[in-house]
C-alpha cells in the first residue's frame, strides 16, 4: 500500500526529535484524528531555516511526510519553504494512498504554523495571511473539531459499471 | 539464516491445518459430485456434507440437523438477524444488540432500522462486558431478538452469554450469539446454554475461508436470505461447498479434540506470558478487554503516545504479523468503535495492537515478540510529541 520511499522515510526518519534551540514551533493536528505533528525550526537572521526537527504522533504516512518535509525545507529561506505544498510532499514520497493524503496536508500546515509562530514571536502578533488556528483542518473536520459538517449516512446502493454508464 | 516469521493475527484468520487440507482435496476433482444428485457421485458428496454437519454439531453439543451451513460468518449473522426479523415481523419489530458487535451484526441491525424495525444498542463496561440487567431493562413487549457476541474479536472479552440467554428466555425473546471467535477455542455445549442461534466460521479454527454455519435450535422459524434450490433445509439455497464443508468438518473435529485434551491450557499460558511480558517491558501499556474472561489466544493492548499502524509496520518488518484498531489501519480517521465503547480516549485507542496466538505458537515465538516489541515502541515514542520523557 505504501511506496518504497514512504516506507524508507518511516523506517529511517530524517530530523526526528526535539530541537532545543528552536526559535519557532508549530503544532498541528488533533490526537482525536490520530495525527499530531510538531515542527521545530531554527531560523537565522537571513530568514533561512538553519535547522529543523519534528515530533509526530501518527501513522507511517504521517511520520514519512513529516520526515520528508523537514528535508525539503531545511536550508531554504522561509518564503521558499512556504511554497512547498502537500502535493509536492506526496510527490516526493512517490505518492500516498488516497486515505493518507491528509497527512501531507498536515506536513504543509506544520511548516506554516511554525513560520507563523516565528513571526508572532518577532512582532508580538499573529502574522497576516496565516491561519490563526490550524487545528484539524487536515482531516476535513471528520473528527468534529474543525469546520466540517456532520452528514447523514447515505444508504449504500450498489450500481454496476454498466448502469452507471447508462445513466 | 532466514529471518523468523511469527504470524500472530489469528483473530483475522488462521492457517488451514494440513489434516483439514487433506480432508478437502478429494472433493475438488475426485469426489466432485453435486450432493443433490441421486447417482453414486451425488451420494458420495452427500455423505461428505452429512459427515461435516455431524462433526460441526459435535463441536458445540448440537444435533446435526440444527446446523445450517453458510458461506461464512457474516452470512450466518445476516441469516440469524434478517431471518428472524422477517419471520417474526408480525410479532414485534424491536431488536437488541451490543455496541461491540462485528459489523456483520451492527450494520445488519442498522439496516433493519431503516426498514421498519427499531433497535437498542447496549453499552459495555470498561472490560467490554454487557450487563444482563441492562439487557433485561431494554426488553420491550415488541422485542423479538437479542444478539450479543460470545467473545469479541478486538478485545477478546468473553460475554456472559449464559446469563444473557437466560434473561431472553425468561422474556420470550430469541437469543443469537456471534460465536465466530469463540467456537473451537472455548468449550461450548449448547445442551446446557440458553442460546437459540449461534454463528460460526471455519477459517477462525484452522479451516477454509468462505464456509460458516448458523446453529439454529429446533423449533425456530427463520426466513431465508438466499432463496433457490432449497438446500440446507430451505434456509440457504445454493449447491453445497463440499470441499469447504469437508474442511470445516475436519477443523471442528480437531478443535473438539484440542478442547478435550487440554491443549488450550498451553495457549492460555502463552497468552498470559505475552500479556505479562509486554506489561513488564513496556511502560504505560494498558490491556484492553477482560483480564481473565478472555479468549485463550487473545492479547490486546493500547500503547500510550504512539499510533498503532507504526507499530504494526515495524513489527511486520521484524517478521511479526499483528493487527491494530487504530484509525490509520481502517482507512477512516476514527479509531475502532469497540475500543471507544470501553471508554478509552481517542489517542489511547489509536495506539491499539492486537496479538492473537495460534495452536502452533510456542515459547520461542513469544520470546521473540517480547524481544522485538519494546524497542519498536521506544523508537516511535522518541518521535512522539506526547511522550513526556522526550
Amino acid at each position: 500500500m505504501y511506496s518504497d520511499k514512504v516506507v524508507d522515510y518511516f523506517m529511517n526518519p530524517r530530523n526526528a526529535g526535539k530541537l532545543d534551540d528552536a526559535n519557532a514551533i508549530g503544532e498541528v493536528g488533533n490526537p482525536k484524528c490520530g495525527d499530531v505533528m510538531k515542527i521545530y525550526l531554527k531560523i537565522n537572521d537571513q530568514e533561512i531555516i538553519e535547522d529543523i526537527k519534528f515530533e509526530t504522533f501518527g501513522c507511517a504516512a504521517a511520520i514519512a511526510t513529516s520526515s520528508m518535509i523537514t528535508e525539503m525545507v531545511k536550508g531554504k529561506p522561509i518564503a521558499e519553504a512556504l511554497k512547498i505544498n502537500n502535493k509536492d510532499v506526496a510527490e516526493a514520497l512517490g505518492g500516498l494512498p488516497p486515505a493518507k493524503l491528509h497527512c501531507s496536508l498536515l506536513a504543509q500546515e506544520g511548516i506554516e504554523a511554525a513560520v507563523a509562530d516565528y513571526f508572532k514571536r518577532k512582532t508580538g502578533k499573529h502574522p497576516e495571511g496565516f491561519k490563526a488556528n490550524t487545528t484539524c483542518t487536515a482531516c476535513g473536520g471528520s473528527c468534529g473539531e474543525g469546520a466540517g459538517q456532520g452528514h447523514e449516512e447515505e444508504e449504500e446502493i450498489f450500481v454496476s459499471e454498466d448502469h452507471r454508464a447508462a445513466e | 539464516m532466514t529471518p523468523r516469521k511469527v504470524y500472530l493475527d489469528n483473530s483475522a484468520t488462521t492457517q488451514v491445518d494440513k489434516k483439514v487440507l487433506e480432508a478437502m482435496l478429494p472433493y475438488f476433482s475426485e469426489e466432485y459430485g453435486n450432493p443433490n444428485s441421486l447417482h453414486a457421485w451425488g451420494r458420495d458428496a452427500r455423505k461428505c456434507v452429512d459427515k461435516a454437519r455431524t462433526q460441526v454439531a459435535g463441536l458445540i453439543g448440537a444435533e446435526p440437523k440444527d446446523i445450517i451451513f453458510t458461506g461464512g460468518g457474516s452470512e450466518a449473522d445476516n441469516l440469524a438477524i434478517k431471518g428472524t426479523a422477517w419471520a417474526l415481523k408480525d410479532k414485534g419489530r424491536h431488536i437488541i444488540t451490543s455496541s461491540i458487535e462485528h459489523h456483520a451484526l451492527l450494520d445488519t441491525v442498522r439496516w433493519l432500522g431503516k426498514n421498519g424495525y427499531e433497535y437498542t444498542i447496549l453499552p459495555v463496561d470498561k472490560t467490554g462486558m454487557v450487563d444482563p440487567k441492562e439487557l433485561e431493562a431494554a426488553i420491550r413487549p415488541d422485542t423479538i431478538l437479542a444478539s450479543v457476541m460470545f467473545a469479541n474479536n478486538e478485545i477478546g472479552t468473553i460475554e456472559p452469554v449464559a446469563e444473557l440467554g437466560e434473561v431472553c428466555r425468561r422474556h420470550g425473546v430469541l437469543f443469537h450469539t456471534d460465536g465466530v471467535q469463540a467456537a473451537g477455542h472455548v468449550k461450548i455445549d449448547l445442551k446446557d446454554l440458553p442460546i437459540d442461534m449461534m454463528t460460526m466460521a471455519a477459517h477462525k479454527m484452522y479451516g477454509p475461508k468462505g464456509v460458516g454455519a448458523l446453529y439454529v435450535r429446533k423449533g425456530i422459524k427463520l426466513i431465508p436470505v438466499i432463496h433457490g434450490g432449497g438446500q440446507e433445509f430451505g434456509l440457504r439455497s445454493g449447491t453445497e461447498n463440499t470441499p469447504g464443508l469437508a474442511g470445516f468438518g475436519m477443523a471442528a473435529e480437531l478443535a473438539a479434540n484440542r478442547l478435550a485434551n487440554g491443549e488450550i491450557d498451553n495457549e492460555i499460558r502463552l497468552r498470559d506470558k505475552l500479556i505479562d511480558g509486554l506489561m513488564e517491558r513496556i511502560p504505560e501499556v494498558i490491556l484492553t478487554g477482560h483480564r481473565t474472561k478472555r479468549l485463550p489466544y487473545h492479547a490486546s493492548i493500547c500503547v500510550k503516545y504512539v499510533e498503532g499502524e507504526g507499530m504494526l509496520l515495524l513489527l511486520d518488518a521484524a517478521g511479526i504479523g499483528v493487527s491494530s484498531g487504530s484509525a490509520c489501519t481502517s482507512g477512516s480517521l476514527e479509531p475502532s468503535y469497540v475500543l471507544l465503547s470501553l471508554g478509552l480516549d481517542h489517542s489511547t485507542a489509536h495506539g491499539s495492537v492486537r496479538i492473537t496466538l495460534s495452536k502452533d505458537t510456542n515459547d520461542e515465538d513469544i520470546d521473540y515478540v517480547l524481544e522485538k516489541f519494546p524497542p519498536i515502541v521506544e523508537k516511535l515514542r522518541s518521535m512522539s510529541p506526547f511522550y513526556k520523557n522526550n
